[in-house]
């Protein structure tokens, strides 16, 4: 399993965590999702050969929330 | 939506009603009545949009209240409600999504502190590369004023380094070859070539980033409770405006009670004090790991606390040479320290660097060295017959000590220190105090700490008795436990915690890390072993007793603001609440005073950011600040001249 973390535009209500927390937990290969909402950052654990980074990042941009960085790990 | 977006459609909308009231005046009522309409639309649009995702997320979110607030206006032709309350909504979300930075400004900085390029040297050429490129091993050349992009040791070269990203200190600190350096710290001046040992996120910086950013995630008991609430209240306000709506048959009502109900400021009040406080924290040098440490922090009245490595520096000194039948102090020393060159003994080595220290000459190695049982050593020097040892030592060399001399080593004894004698030549000519010194800022922070509420502080300690009860003395401890094991102390903290007391332990050794972990609040010293530093909830990064005081200051200021922050959220909704039933509040003006509350919470918690505890300021050693600025850079050599 791989860790990476997509810092994106500053969260301003706690609401979003569970909309983005609901919408990538459900792609397939996502094993962990967590919103980190004073960092800006979410932190996706994800099995790299179902799913891809680059498509974690396009998810949480397409929810509203522009993807600015990312670090997989 | 970006910030910048969220910026444009604000300041058109804004545009487009002061627009729509210059219509008002001038009586043109339907092109006002078209550039409200078009107002709600382009504010509601980016707002719904959100609504949407949310839903399908199956996400309740204020945007979904916002939403069916202003659809439900313009379908009964409010057109001014609409307008202005898609208008706030939007101009809001700007205004906190600015604000709320502010709070997590400390954090923010500190992730600046660490460079993006560094210049590393391949090949026998200066390269410039992105840190990310530095492989462990390679050698990495900084400049005067440049930042360090790795940890590892100092391979050549010297220089003044500014390290407050670590440890919270900003007074410099002299390092040369052998030294190690961190990421994030600052060369002041010089010029010197690291070997990377740790890059990246392996280094001791990357670790307090994270660190910290986990804490801001860990929620207190207040706060998931509120959470809890959050999820189960939005929904319910929906099924109460539409009960209020089919009971009423008043839309305007229902709808305003959709707007005024969003829990909007309640939600964020407790987690941006709470961001804003552990950012001060980490700018300061206290890592604290989490809401809940905070909280249990304001309440803590017993304050349990190691003594070797915590309340002492930990490490031996020599404190006094008096020079005896005529031989010069300095003389004295520069043999004893000669002959200690050959020692494995750590008190030789205090003397060493005592002698170091003084600037003393330790050119020639001593000859004919010989270790003597009962403490001691002896060999040749400069020609010299040089002795050091304890009195059994003189005894078995045939050196004698005076009833004079033999008062004054008692005394020193009776005062804490470690005695030894020297002998040159068959004469005694100097008695060498060591001991391992109190830390210079630790009697203040105790007094400190009682006037902020810490009734009782308590030493415990491995070491004996007689030193122990010296110490506790010495600082005015409240009561003093010795010759402890690691299962002694857990025992001790146990039984305070019986007693009903709110207990904090402070620790630095792996003898601690057991104690660390039953109180309350576990403490540990930045310099302090590892596993201390994993046990504790509070890391003290500049190993200095004084961030103590500051970390119990900023965890009270900063519950005081949670509470202030919730009273302020809880009040401006039964406020409006009120002013709803009565009919004196209407939906934009409701708006209005919500988005308001929640710019109070948001500055309100900022004020944490800049939080300084005036009178902890005055117990930092400030004196030697000045002075090591100007100095040779030593900071605890600088506190002793200072006179701290």
């Amino acid at each position: 399993m791989k860790t990476a973390k997509f810092e994106t535009e500053p969260f301003t209500c706690p609401s979003c965590i569970k909309k983005i927390e609901g919408v990538v937990g459900k792609l397939e290969g996502v094993e962990t999702t967590q919103v980190m909402f004073n960092s800006n950052k979410v932190k996706v654990g994800f099995d790299e050969n179902i799913v891809k980074a680059e498509e974690i990042a396009k998810t949480i941009s397409g929810l509203g929330y522009p993807v600015l960085s990312q670090k997989v790990a | 939506m970006t910030g910048k977006t969220k910026a444009w459609f604000a300041a058109l909308t804004g545009a487009m009603l002061i627009l729509a009231l210059g219509f008002h005046f001038l009586s043109l009522e339907l092109p006002r009545d078209i550039t409200l309409f078009a107002t709600a639309v382009i504010a509601g649009i980016p707002t719904a949009i959100r609504a949407f995702q949310g839903l399908r997320a199956k996400a309740f979110s204020i945007d979904l209240l916002v939403t069916i607030a202003v659809t439900g206006a313009l379908i009964i032709g409010e057109y001014v409600e609409a307008s202005v309350v898609a208008f706030l909504f939007i101009f809001g979300a700007w205004l906190e999504a600015r604000t709320l930075e502010k709070t997590r400004r400390s954090l923010r900085d500190l992730v600046d502190m660490a460079p993006a390029e560094a210049q590393v040297i391949r090949n026998g050429e200066t390269l410039t590369v992105p840190v990310d490129d530095i492989a462990e091993g390679e050698i990495i050349v900084i400049h005067s004023g440049g930042k360090v992009p790795v940890d590892g040791p100092i391979v050549s070269g010297r220089g003044l380094l500014n390290e407050a990203a670590i440890t919270g200190e900003s007074v410099p600190v002299s390092k040369s070859t052998g030294d190690g350096v961190y990421t994030g710290t600052i060369l002041d001046t010089g010029f010197v070539h690291v070997k990377a040992e740790h890059v990246g996120d392996d280094t001791t910086f990357a670790q307090i980033i994270e660190l910290v950013e986990e804490a801001q995630e860990t929620k207190t008991r207040a706060q998931r409770f509120l959470d809890r609430f959050a999820n189960i209240y939005t929904p319910s306000i929906v099924v109460l405006s539409i009960l209020v709506l089919v009971f009423s048959r008043n839309v305007e009502f229902a709808l305003t009670f959709l707007v005024i109900a969003c829990p909007g400021a309640l939600v964020i009040s407790t987690p941006v004090s709470m961001v804003a406080g552990l950012g001060n924290g980490a700018r300061h040098g206290v890592l604290v790991k989490g809401g809940d440490a905070l909280e249990q922090m304001s309440k803590v009245d017993t304050l349990v606390v190691d003594k070797t490595g915590t309340l002492t520096e930990g490490k031996p000194r020599l404190t006094e040479i008096k020079a005896a039948n005529g031989a010069d102090a300095n003389w004295t020393l520069r043999l004893s320290a000669q002959l200690e060159l050959a020692s494995e003994h750590p008190l030789g080595r205090t003397i060493v660097e005592a002698a170091t220290e003084a600037d003393l000459e330790l050119g020639v190695q001593p000859a004919d060295v010989e270790v003597i049982k009962g403490g001691g050593i002896r060999g040749t020097v400069d020609a010299h017959e040089v002795v050091v040892g304890t009195r059994k030592v003189l005894a078995i060399v045939g050196t004698e000590i005076s009833d004079e001399f033999e008062s004054y080593a008692v005394a020193r004894e009776q005062a804490g220190n470690t005695v030894v004698f020297a002998s040159i030549n068959g004469k005694l000519s100097g008695i060498l105090s060591i001991a391992d010194k109190i830390r210079p800022e630790a009697a203040d922070a105790i007094a400190a700490l009682r006037a902020r509420g810490i009734k009782q502080v308590m030493m415990l300690t491995g070491d004996n008795r007689h030193t122990a009860e010296l110490v506790g003395r010495q600082l005015g401890l409240d009561a003093v436990h010795a010759e402890l094991m690691p299962a002694d102390k857990v025992e001790i903290v146990k039984q305070l915690k019986a007693e009903g007391h709110k207990v904090a332990m402070i620790g630095d050794g792996i003898n601690d890390a057991p104690a660390i972990a039953t109180a309350d609040v576990g403490m540990a010293m930045g310099a302090g072993t590892d596993v201390s530093i994993q046990t504790a909830d509070v890391i003290l990064m500049g190993n200095r007793f004084d961030q103590l005081v500051h970390s119990f200051s900023l965890a009270k200021a900063t519950v005081r603001n949670m509470k202030q922050n919730t009273f302020i959220a809880v009040g401006t909704v039964v406020l409006l609440l009120t002013g709803v039933l009565f009919q004196k509040v209407f939906m934009s003006t409701g708006m209005l005073v919500h988005e308001i509350s929640v710019l109070v919470v948001i500055i309100n918690a900022v004020r944490l950011v800049k939080y300084r505890d005036r009178k902890s300021e005055a117990i930092t050693p400030g004196k030697s600040l000045a002075i090591s600025a100007a100095g040779d850079g030593d900071p605890e050599r600088e506190l002793e001249r200072a006179g701290a």
